[in-house]
């Protein structure tokens, strides 16, 4: 899923400061399951800027409501008549989500409320970590299910660099060698044959390398 | 007991310290109370495991928040006590009881006030 990190209230109170009438708009998606963006983070943001906009004597707006998905019309277009009772809404969605918002309605400010991170899992309660790069053509199956792309800092295709050493990453001894990783499981899994497989040149151009990407289904559009 | 209480605070009864969110506190300020304080079992003795543990890393959490809206951190506080110990519960609602008044009014609750004031 896509991980995001609350961003500090603070940076949310300045960017809100001129705006009397918002709207915090959560995500009911993977916003959620990371606890960025949730309904739950949703009351509690509305909340502490209802009670620091009090503190300092200032009457705001502040609703809330938290749509099912932002990354698609169906959900955006429940707000839609809603829409002109605020001045500009926060969007606690990951940056798809605030960006389709602010395609969709193109003369509210939409301000976001989270960063966006990585393509990660959870690994462990508070613990999210990345897992792919989204790089548009996946060799897991060449390097036993675990990623150069997104988990070795060099992106090798042929590892590992002289750079891993007991199993973990020259640039910090907090991160595994992906590669260790790979050649771990390829053992485990009675493959280590592939690992002596030398891996072509990588086309890159379906990576962010090539533009924005889209893709297209002619089969799913009737 | 008749143990001598403060009289300017609500009970509100959970089943478990486990329970209470940082919304209930962040509401109750919203709600204009001048401080909560969170009591719960003492730790180890968790009939849940952990409950007590989870909310005082929510006081934590709600604190830091408060601190940042600029209503005061030191408004909300997580005590421990086993429920034999009246005479404790006693002591810690008139030590936060204590505090709060030197603190003063929450400024929600002046902003609040003002409102009333110039409505009326």
């Amino acid at each position: 899923m896509i991980i995001a990190k609350k961003k500090p209230i603070e940076e949310i109170i300045s960017e809100v400061e001129n705006f009397d009438r918002l709207l915090i708009l959560g995500c009911n998606e993977c916003v959620t399951v990371c606890e960025a963006g949730g309904k739950k983070e949703v009351e509690i943001l509305a909340s502490a800027l209802r009670m620091n906009f009090m503190a300092k004597g200032k009457e705001k707006v502040i609703d809330e409501k938290t749509l099912e998905r932002q990354c698609d019309h169906e959900y955006l277009e429940e707000i839609r008549a809603n829409i002109d009772k605020y001045d500009a809404i926060v969007s606690l969605a990951c940056g798809v989500g605030v960006q389709f918002a602010a395609e969709k309605y193109l003369t509210m400010p939409l301000i976001p409320g989270v960063n966006t991170v990585c393509l990660g899992a959870n690994e462990a309660r508070g613990l999210w970590t990345e897992r792919c790069q989204a790089c548009g053509s996946c060799i897991l199956a060449r390097t036993g299910g675990i990623c150069p792309v997104s988990r070795c800092a060099k992106r090798v295709m042929n590892g590992p660099c002289g750079g891993s050493t007991k199993g973990k990453c020259e640039i910090s001894k907090d991160v595994d060698c992906a590669w260790q990783l790979i050649v771990d499981r390829l053992k485990a899994l009675n493959k280590m044959d592939d690992y002596e497989i030398v891996a072509p040149i990588k086309d890159w151009s379906t990576d962010r390398a090539g533009g924005p990407r889209t893709v297209t289904r002619e089969d799913v559009n009737i | 007991m008749r143990l001598k209480l403060p009289a300017n605070f609500r009970i509100v009864r959970v089943p478990c310290t486990g329970k209470v969110d940082i919304i209930h506190i962040l509401r109750a300020f919203e709600k204009g109370v001048d401080g909560v304080y969170v009591v719960g079992c003492m730790e180890g003795d968790c009939h849940y495991n952990e409950g007590n543990f989870r909310a005082r890393k929510r006081v934590e959490q709600a604190k830091v928040i408060l601190d940042k809206v600029g209503v005061g951190g030191d408004r909300v506080k997580m005590f421990n006590l086993s429920s034999g110990e009246g005479p404790l519960f006693a002591q810690y609602s008139i030590e936060m009881d204590n505090k709060i008044k030197e603190m003063g009014p929450s400024p929600i609750r002046l902003a609040k006030q003002k409102k009333a004031k110039t409505a009326a």
